[in-house]
């Protein structure tokens, strides 16, 4: 094998970051009316440049008002779950591990499914219910789940954490069955949201998202050569001089962070955080420092192409978006697992 | 010069105790043979030592309590190679023995200097795996994969190497050359090796001094050939360890007289 350099390039950055935009432009343009893609592009040019938009456009307003924010909040999410997909499978050295094996994206989702059910709002901000109240229980849910784990293993070894998120979940999803049973008016919008969705994204939730995802991508980012010394094991990782327990958290909070935040806007999207940072290695290595930079560009297109399936398969039908990529990323799973398992024998 | 005093040193997991009251003390250029059988303790008290489980008593490194290192700084000092990896990703073996390094750069944006890249050259070349360090640690037999990880311990650096039988998968050739290659290691300035070891005439061999255990305890300690008396071997295996040795030995010696 041809050994990759350590660190993420310059061009590849520039080469993912145009693979990016393109699939951007495409998916902007796509849908029930299409806009040519030059019309896209000087849109979203005139717009970030605070330009005036040429009369000659015929549907500008189809760009900037509906699908850009949209498609930027696809990007976005799809960055942060695969990023956080990459730094799970790295910390926990499974590969079948992904932001929502912690159990957060359960524990956020039911604090949504709460306030659509009871109809919780905040006060002058109504639109907010949901989202503060998934961003509340996702953070609620870290403390339950490190607080069971710390109780069990005061070295928060890896298998305590898995089995306590996998434990956690059912136990989340019982819950929300439940309140689904108690609510039988909201089954449809609670249905639809836990299978996530993406419509009617604003502006402002793609401010929180990137602001979001600027701060926790950071604090993940820096622990790139820590997370190397995880995926080779937490043993090992010990003996060489890492910090275990510290960078353990730090992970741990900052992926929780992320995923509620995600979740909250943008509701369960299963399998983006799993597949998309396998794909990833495939191209450019296991090393974190590399990985994870990759993982960001990977998961938006991903999800980007994966809501213009949503969007457009049985138009003017919408698939939840959560739907489309657990579909897609069942069957991308099935072949990249037997295609490294067949390498490995 | 004592490198390392262990006082008093238990280990219980729940209601079990895996060690009971371990006293030993390691010198400068001191190879200590830990040695005794199957559930004696040998691998607890690595990692007892290497802070990777809870303990009682006392462990002081350089007459300082060893709870006290932060972990670069315990990296720096303390290496550590368990008795069995298991890898999950395509790292390369240059990548997991550069790793060894982590110790010696504090930050994510500090550069590898050059003293790290010729350690890693000179630990990869020392465990003959220069020719490998392109590959991925996924398609290495389980002695290669001995040897990467040997070879990050020795890139680490340390001054006390702690090895938890470290010839396990290699073949002849490689536990000479192996075990060769830590006695020349030992003899720079305050180094020492602690290593579990299952064959005796391997610990006889190599080693300067030696703790017997058994179920927990020490049967002896000290100088290895006051420690691989009769006496204690026979006490702590149960067997006749002397008679057993000559057995296997006189095979090699009628093949030589046909």
């Amino acid at each position: 094998m041809k050994q990759k350099g350590e660190s993420f390039l310059l061009w590849e950055y520039a080469v993912f970051a145009v693979a990016m935009f393109a699939v951007l432009v495409l998916c902007v343009s796509v849908g029930s009316v299409s806009v040519p893609f030059g019309d896209t592009v000087t849109v979203i040019w005139n717009t970030i440049f605070g330009l005036p938009i040429p009369g000659e456009i015929s549907s500008p307003a189809v760009i900037y008002a509906s699908r850009l924010p949209r498609v930027i909040c696809v990007a976005l999410v799809g960055a942060s779950l695969s990023l956080c997909g990459g730094a799970m499978q790295g910390l926990l050295k499974n590969p079948l591990a992904d932001g929502s094996t912690l159990g957060v994206s359960s524990g956020a989702s039911l604090g949504a499914v709460i306030a659509i059910a009871f109809g919780i709002t905040v006060p002058s901000l109504p639109f907010a219910g949901t989202i503060v109240m998934a961003m509340l229980f996702a953070f609620l849910s870290l403390m339950i789940i490190l607080s069971l784990a710390y109780k069990l293993d005061y070295s928060l070894s890896t298998n305590t954490i898995i089995l306590i998120g996998v434990i956690y979940s059912m136990f989340v999803s019982s819950i929300m069955s439940l309140i689904i049973t108690f609510a039988p008016d909201k089954v449809r919008h609670i249905t639809f949201w836990t299978m996530g969705s993406l419509s009617g994204s604003s502006y402002r939730n793609a401010a929180l998202l990137f602001v979001t995802l600027i701060i926790c991508g950071a604090v993940i980012l820096s622990q790139s050569r820590e997370l190397n010394a995880f995926a080779i094991g937490e043993e090992n990782a010990m003996h060489i001089g890492v910090n275990v327990r510290r960078v353990k958290l730090v992970i741990l909070i900052t992926v929780s962070a992320l995923i509620g935040v995600c979740v909250s806007i943008g509701g369960t999207i299963g399998f983006v955080g799993l597949v998309t940072p396998h794909i990833v290695r495939m191209l450019v290595g296991p090393n974190h420092r590399r990985l994870l930079p990759a993982s960001l560009f990977g998961g938006a297109i991903f999800l980007m192409l994966a809501d213009l399936v949503a969007r457009t398969l049985l138009n003017p039908l919408e698939l939840p978006i959560g739907v489309v990529t657990s579909l897609i990323g069942a069957v991308l799973f099935v072949i990249i697992f037997y295609k490294t398992r067949s390498a490995r024998r | 010069m004592k490198l390392l005093e262990v006082e008093n040193l238990s280990v219980r997991y729940g209601t079990t105790t895996i060690l009971k009251n371990v006293d030993f003390s390691v010198d400068e250029n001191n190879w200590l043979m830990v040695v005794g059988p199957n559930g004696a303790g040998k691998t607890t008290l690595i990692n007892a030592v290497s802070q990777y489980i809870g303990y009682t008593g006392r462990i002081r490194y350089l007459g300082r309590d060893i709870k006290t290192y932060k972990p670069r700084e315990l990296a720096q000092n303390l290496g550590v190679l368990s008795q069995s990896y298991s890898v999950n990703y395509p790292f390369t073996v240059g990548e997991v023995v550069r790793l060894g390094r982590y110790a010696y750069t504090p930050g994510i944006f500090s550069r590898k200097s050059g003293e790290d890249e010729e350690k890693v050259r000179s630990a990869l070349e020392l465990t003959g795996l220069t020719e490998l360090a392109d590959r991925s640690v996924l398609t290495l037999s389980g002695g290669e994969l001995q040897r990467t990880f040997l070879a990050q311990v020795l890139a680490q650096d340390p001054k006390i190497l702690m090895l938890d039988e470290p010839t396990n998968h290699l073949d002849l050739v490689y536990q000479k050359q192996i075990l060769e290659l830590i006695r020349r290691w030992l003899c720079g300035e305050k180094r020492a090796v602690i290593s579990v070891v299952h064959d005796l005439s391997l610990a006889k061999a190599y080693g300067t001094h030696s703790l017997l255990l058994d179920r927990g305890s020490a049967v002896a300690q000290g100088e290895i050939d006051e420690v691989f008396s009769p006496v204690h071997l026979d006490k702590a295996y149960s067997v006749d360890v002397y008679a057993w040795m000559d057995d296997m030995l006189s095979q090699w010696r009628g093949r030589e007289e046909l």
